[in-house]
């Protein structure tokens, strides 16, 4: 399940609900990412999406590898609009029967999710508001899993 | 015959606007570049640029392809979730 929200959101609640009723699940991993305030260089974030496109691709993303690593399950919620330091910015949780695929799988999530996911983010801050470009890291991380 | 055009991240402040009705429809994506560069070179520049991606009613098109009216056309800058 694919979930875009302009509302905080609880984690432990998240993990809480995706691990209840799951009798042949034996691993689920997450992962929760903040908004950084950068020593006071950012004062929020602003993320956007094309909704139901957006929406869409990740789903299409998560069905490749919900098949690639063998989950049974996974789910991937994030925030767009206004964000401030400290907050939930993301969160990946995968479902598998054993925790190899499911850490693999949240890892690829999210470097799928930092640089190919139509999301874009600006951060906010005293030197004025910049859009956050993908690093060359993020596109390394991406490619280790082509 | 519009076709409807949305820009997001940094192309929407590049244009100065989020979404638009272009009248009467282009021919082509191509041929819808070429209009919007038209009018403002700032964008023309932007939408040359590196990693932009253009979407058909919903679907990633590569290189150019024709247009129909009532289509939605989207121009997509890097992108950077997380």
């Amino acid at each position: 399940m694919i979930r875009l929200t302009d509302q905080a959101f609880e984690p432990g609640a998240e993990l809480t609900a995706f691990a209840r009723g799951r009798s042949e699940t034996g691993a689920i991993a997450s992962f929760l990412g903040l908004a950084r305030g950068d020593a006071g260089a950012a004062t929020a974030l602003e993320l956007e999406a094309y909704p139901e496109f957006t929406v869409a691709e990740i789903g299409k993303f998560v069905a490749t590898a919900t098949t690639r690593f063998e989950l049974y399950d996974a789910r991937v919620i994030h925030r767009i609009g206004a964000i401030a330091p400290g907050e939930p910015v993301v969160m990946v949780l995968t479902a598998a029967a054993h925790r190899r695929e499911a850490f693999e799988a949240c890892d690829c999530l999210m470097d799928y999710l930092k640089s190919r996911a139509p999301l874009w983010k600006k951060e906010h801050g005293p030197a004025g508001p910049r859009w956050v470009d993908p690093t060359t890291r993020d596109l390394a991380d991406a490619a280790r899993w082509d | 015959m519009t076709v409807q055009v949305l820009l997001f991240g940094k192309l929407c402040d590049v244009a100065g606007w989020r979404a638009r009705a272009v009248s009467p429809a282009p021919a082509s994506l191509n041929a819808l570049r070429l209009v919007l560069g038209k009018e403002d070179q700032a964008l023309a520049a932007a939408l040359a640029g590196p990693g932009i991606s253009a979407v058909l009613n919903r679907e990633i098109v590569r290189g150019d392809a024709p247009l129909a009216a009532n289509d939605e056309v989207a121009f997509l800058p890097p992108m950077s979730g997380g």
